[in-house]
This record gives structure tokens, sequence and C-alpha cells, in this order.
């Protein structure tokens, strides 16, 4: 008997060492729940993701240590999440277990996955008491466009980017060819990508892994119209514009063979670029800082090349608030919201990751100023936003995205025709949409 | 009546033992798979705020989903591709390793090696070997001659890059049991093989195969389950494209779940996974079991 009472005593024990654990952690979300700890002092957690190369993390949390000296009733504790897909997974859990992050920064297109989980609040009250319309339409309109939803505003923009093109203005003379006048025209694309081709090197790369629907989006615009709907609840896969567009894509590498065949990986196209491998590339702006610092020849900056019009889709992640956090932590979530957007700030943020700034008076700026005159291609992405249009968002948008992305490069490696690819796409699109649009 | 008694004590010391570990068995294991089982009857996802029951609904729509078909079709394939291989190599390599007179435990580190080297590293190491143009892979491929390949953006080649690396890595895990295996062979059989003459592929057939089988069926059971599990090379290095074609039904259930957010369906899936392993870790346990000779 006295063993059992021992061994009972064991297990007492060992039972208390879990429920130790667990209460251990149930007792630090409790005070960040809370917020307001015993001084007063309103605690705000940050949720934050890197998607681009460079020291990124040190950025933001110096951004924070800033805001902190600046209010000292608040303190923000910036929460570097992983990539924009952990942050979703991580904020989404954070919301289902009842303690949503006061702020965060998630991708744009985000938005009705956000609102069919009933999780993000309309800024509208905040941003009335706070610089109004005035504030809001110094944001680029190209960057609001995933923000707003039957007039409402979800989120603001923070860390923007959109496609350009990028060339290598040394392989431009080597073939002939004007390093100052890039590429303005789909044709003009595969003149110069022909003449540019030689062994070991390229004309021109487009990625196809990770962000295909993005590039492909950017063809879409510059032959006549967006993939979605405003609202999110219908898309347009299966246009002639569309399967031209598409066509097109291929035949750079089937027809022309000024691009390399299969899907091209996105993390390898710049390293290709860099490498001579490749003469000129569509890839984000937020590489920008990254290609200036590393590439061992003269490169240029241009517009996406234009079919109908140019055009390209923006990119990027914004500010959101959550549903379930006190007022008092609202406020303060705000206050930060507006010191991360001031336009001294966006400017900084854009000279030192790449990024362009998100507001118009950003511009205005002597830092930015300075940039641009010493480096003219900053301003390429900034000049190309006014033919930038929304980032492809919808309800149910990670499925939607997927079967867009594995419809593309089912095409782009020869699987399939575009004409019926696209087709069916859209049939297994509407079929997602269609709870949406009762 | 006394005895009933002491039996009971001993029962009830021994659960009282056990309680510990069948506590954290219960909360982390049982709990989520019962819970998960009864999610797979429900619609919950985007379009439903509130989850409500569907029945079969899930698994139907599973049947029709193309994809959910490639990915399995995908898996049994990259099973096939790796499992008898990596095992047959495992299994070649510990007989080396076992016979080296020199360097045995460099031989023995520089297969093992892989092992140790985490997934995500790994992958991003294959990374650069498959890339084209530059890669390691396609700098040898120049030499011989050969034309360029885009091993990981082509959909014929990509399954195979992704079984040869992944049997690249788990070799040597299995060997590691293989090398335990060989030990426990008493040396007298040996000797006495020897004596009667018989020749190495003789002794091997007759004596170290057959009494290798219980490892041979604890690493196949490893291996297989292994083919289901992986999925961090994936993320790093192809996100299951080109089109599906490097997809797994892990990495499907993922996507199912935290990029689609459709709760129920990747609750189904998981069980279809889990229903599936059983069966096969359950037909070799019991079926080969039968044929094979422990000392």
């Amino acid at each position: 008997m006295r063993k059992v009472v021992k061994s009972l005593f064991a297990v007492v024990m060992s039972m208390s060492l879990i429920t130790g654990c667990s209460s251990g952690n149930s007792s630090s979300t409790n005070n960040a729940a809370q917020g307001a700890n015993s001084s007063g002092k309103t605690e705000l957690s940050f949720y934050y993701p890197v998607a681009v190369g460079g020291p990124l993390t040190k950025i933001v949390d110096g951004m924070a240590e800033e805001f902190n000296k600046e209010n000292p009733d608040i303190t923000v504790k910036p929460v570097y999440t992983g990539s924009y897909q952990d942050t979703t997974t991580k904020v989404q859990a954070a919301v289902q277990g009842k303690t949503p992050p006061d702020v965060a920064v998630m991708l744009s297109t985000e938005l009705h996955t956000m609102m069919d989980m009933d999780a993000i609040l309309p800024l509208d009250d905040f941003i009335a008491k706070d610089g109004g319309s005035e504030y809001v339409n110094d944001f680029f309109p190209g960057f609001l466009a995933n923000s707003q939803v039957d007039g409402k505003t979800y989120s603001i923009p923070f860390q923007r980017s959109t496609i350009v093109l990028y060339y290598n203005k040394d392989a431009f003379k080597e073939v002939g060819l004007d390093p100052e006048k890039p590429p303005t025209s789909w044709d003009e694309l595969v003149q110069y990508a022909t003449k540019l081709k030689k062994d070991g090197r390229y004309g021109v790369e487009i990625p196809s892994s990770s962000f295909t629907y993005w590039m492909f989006q950017a063809l879409a615009l510059q032959n006549g119209k967006n993939l979605m709907s405003e609202d999110g609840k219908k898309v347009f896969l299966d246009t002639p514009e569309n399967v031209e567009a598409l066509q097109f894509w291929v035949d750079l590498s089937k027809k022309h063979q000024v691009m390399p065949e299969g899907v091209n990986e996105w993390a390898t196209v710049p390293s290709d670029f860099l490498e001579g491998k490749t003469a000129m590339m569509f890839h984000t702006t937020g590489n920008l800082t990254n290609v200036k610092k590393s590439a061992k020849f003269d490169f240029g900056v241009a517009f996406l090349p234009a079919k109908k019009n140019y055009g390209s889709p923006t990119g990027g992640g914004n500010f959101y608030m959550f549903k379930g956090t006190d007022e008092k932590k609202q406020e303060a979530a705000w206050k930060f919201i507006r010191f991360m957007t001031e336009p001294k700030r966006a400017a900084q943020w854009s000279v030192d990751t790449g990024y362009v700034a998100t507001r118009k008076s950003a511009y205005e700026e002597e830092t930015m100023k300075q940039y641009v005159k010493d480096f003219p291609a900053a301003a390429v992405a900034r000049d190309q936003l006014e033919y930038g249009h929304a980032e492809l968002s919808t309800h149910n948008n990670g499925k939607v995205t997927k079967l867009l992305n594995d419809t593309l490069q089912s095409v782009i490696t020869g699987q399939s025709e575009p004409a019926e690819a696209l087709k069916k796409a859209q049939e297994e699109a509407d079929k997602m949409l269609a709870p949406f649009n009762k | 009546m006394g005895e009933l008694r002491a039996k009971w004590k001993v029962n009830m010391y021994a659960w009282l033992l056990l309680l510990p570990s069948l506590i954290f068995l219960l909360l982390f294991t049982f709990y989520p798979v019962i819970q998960t089982f009864i999610l797979s009857f429900h619609q919950a996802d985007l379009g439903s705020p509130e989850p409500f029951f569907n029945g079969i609904d899930n698994y139907k729509q599973m049947v029709e989903d193309e994809v959910f078909w490639k990915v399995l079709t995908n898996n049994i394939w990259f099973a096939i591709g790796t499992v008898p291989t990596s095992v047959a190599l495992a299994l070649g390599m510990a007989l080396f390793a076992n016979k080296a007179l020199r360097g045995k435990s460099f031989i023995r580190t520089a297969y093992f090696y892989p092992t140790v080297v985490p997934m995500i590293a790994v992958a991003n190491i294959w990374l650069f070997i498959y890339t084209p143009e530059y890669g390691a892979l396609s700098h040898v491929m120049e030499w011989f001659g050969k034309g360029d390949m885009n091993w990981l953006g082509d959909q014929k080649n990509v399954m195979w890059a992704m079984i040869f690396m992944v049997i690249w890595k788990e070799a040597g895990y299995f060997m590691i049991f293989y090398l335990a295996g060989l030990q426990n062979i008493s040396q007298e059989l040996y000797e006495s093989a020897s004596m009667e003459g018989a020749s190495s592929w003789t002794v091997f057939r007759r004596i170290t195969f057959p009494l290798l089988m219980p490892t041979t069926m604890f690493v196949s059971i490893i291996a297989f389950t292994n083919s289901f599990k992986l999925v961090d090379h994936l993320v790093i290095m192809t996100k299951g494209g080109p089109d599906n074609a490097s997809n797994l039904l892990l990495y499907y259930i993922y996507e199912t779940a935290f990029s689609f957010w459709d709760q129920g369906m990747a609750s189904a899936l998981t069980i279809v996974m889990v229903v599936l392993l059983l069966l096969v870790a359950a037909f070799q346990f019991f079926g080969m079991d039968k044929k094979i000779h422990y000392n």
C-alpha cells in the first residue's frame, strides 16, 4: 500500500508539472490579452512578415522602438512571424483562440478571406476622427484598391510593390540596342529579346513559380482588364484577351525561344539576371535594393511593356486590425498605424527596402527626393502606379489562386493549351465562388 | 478474494505508472484524431461561418477532386520510387560499412551524414544542385556534353528529382538499423558456413538476409510512412508544382487547411491518409510477420 501511495504522489507531481507548463502559457497570453499592465501602459502585439532579402526585422524593430519613445503610455511588441503565409496562419490561429493580435501586416489580398472569417475591423471610424479623406486619398489608388469593399476601408497600405522590367544595359550595348530605350511593347520585347539571346544567355525571364498568377495578371492588364470583379465574387479567366496573353507568355519559350522552357523559379530569376544568364526579367520592385547592391553591370528599370496599354498589379502587405480587442488598444493600434505610415517613414522604408512608398507626399520628402535623384530607377515603380491595379483577391482566395497557378503552370509546361485550360479554370473557379454569389 | 485484491493492486500500480504518458497520448493523439474524425463530416470552410453537419459530402467531393487523385497517385509513385531503393541501398551500405577494414567509422559517418542535416537545409542544397544553367548538376551535364535540363520546372522530371534526393537522405538512416541487425547475427553461423566452403552469395542468401528480416520489416514500415510524411522539401523547392506534379498528400492537406481554410475537407483528407497508413502497416505487420524468422 505504501508503494501505491508513493506512486500516486509521483503521478500527482507529474500532473502538476503538466498543468504547470500549460498554465504558464495561458498566463502570458492573458497578459497580452488584458493589454493594460499594472503601470497603466497599453501593450500592443504586432505581427509582421518578411518577404524580401535584407535586414528588415532590424528596421521594423527600430521603428517600433521609436514609436514607444514618442508614446510613453504605449508599448508595441513587434513579433516577426515568418513568411506572409506563416503570418496569416498564426493570425488565424490567434483569432480562433480568441486572442487576436492588436495589429498585423498581412497580404492585401487576404481582405475577403478575413472578412469571411469575420476577423477584421473596418477602419473608417478611426480614419474619420484622424485625418479623414485627406489621409486616405494621399495613398496611391493602385494600393488602396485591395483595401476597400462596399465603400469601407479595412486595411492601410504598408509594404507595397509592383512588377517592373529590369534590363541589363551592358548587354543592350553589346548587341547594338540603345540602353536608354527599353522595350515598350510586346512586339519590341520579342524583338529585343531575340537580339539579346546568345549561347548561355536568354533574352527575358518571367518567373512562373509561387506567384504565377501575379505575372499573368500583368499580361492580362496590359491586354485589357483585370482578372476579377471589385467585390471579389467573380473572376474573368477565359476571355479572348487572356487567352492571347497566355499564348504570348508560352510563345516566348516555345515559338521565339528567348526564355527558358518549363517553370522558372521565382527566387532564381533574379540570380539569373545578376549572373548575366538573362538580359531582362519581370520581377517585383521589392528586389530593387537587392539588385542595386549585387549587380556588377549597369542595369535599368522600366515599365512592363504594353500591349493595348501599360499595366501591372500591385502586391505586398497592409496593416489590419482585429475584432475582439478592447477599445483602448484599438486606439493605440490606430496610433501606431498612423505613425508607421507617416510620409517621412514611408520614404525611409522605401529607401531601405526597395518597396514603393505608399503615399504621394512621401515623394516630397527630402530623403526621397535625394534618393530618386541619385537613383532614378526608384521612381519607375511609382510612375507605373498610374497603370497599377488591384492584385488578384477573391472570396475563397487561396483556392482560386492555386487553381489559377496550377492552370498556368500546366500550360507553361506544355501539358495543355491556353484556351482550353482557361475555360476549364473558369468553370472550376465559378464553382468555388458559388457560395458567395447567393 | 485476497488474490483478486492483490491482482487489482498490481494492475492499478501498472496503470498509475502509465498514467502520465497516457494523459499525453490522450491529449495530443487520441483527442485530435477523434476531433478530426468528427470534423470530417462537417462543412467548415470560408463559405460557412458556423460549421454544420454535411454527412459524407467532403468524401464525395474528394472522389470528384482531380487534384486529390493526382496527389494520391504521386504519393504512391513516390513510395514505390523511394522505399525499395533506399532500403536496398541501406542494406548494401551496411554490409559494406561492416566489412570495410580501414576507415570504418569514416565510411559510416559519410553514409549517415545526410540524415543529420535538417530537411530544410537539404532542400536548399538540392535546390542549388537542380538549378538550370549554373546549378551543380547542370555543370556536370555540360562536361558530358548533354543539354541543360530544367529539373524542377518540368512535370516529367520533378518527381524523379525529388525521389533521388529523398533516397540520398533516407538510406543512411536505415543503414544504422541494418548495422545494428548485423551485429546481432552470431559469428558462429558464419564460421560454420566458411568451414562448409559456402560462397559469399550463399552466405548472404541463406544466413544474413533471412536473419535481417525483422530489421527489413521495421525499416520498410518506417520508410513507407516517411514517404507519406515528407513535406518540408516541397515548401522550399516546388510548392507542389508545376501543376501539382510534385504535390504529395500531406502537403495537399496543409494547403487545404491553411491556404484554402477548408477545415472539413482537410479533416476528411487526414482521415483518408491515416486509414491508408494503418492498412499498409497492418499488412506489413501481419502479412509479412509470418514469413519472418526471429532468433
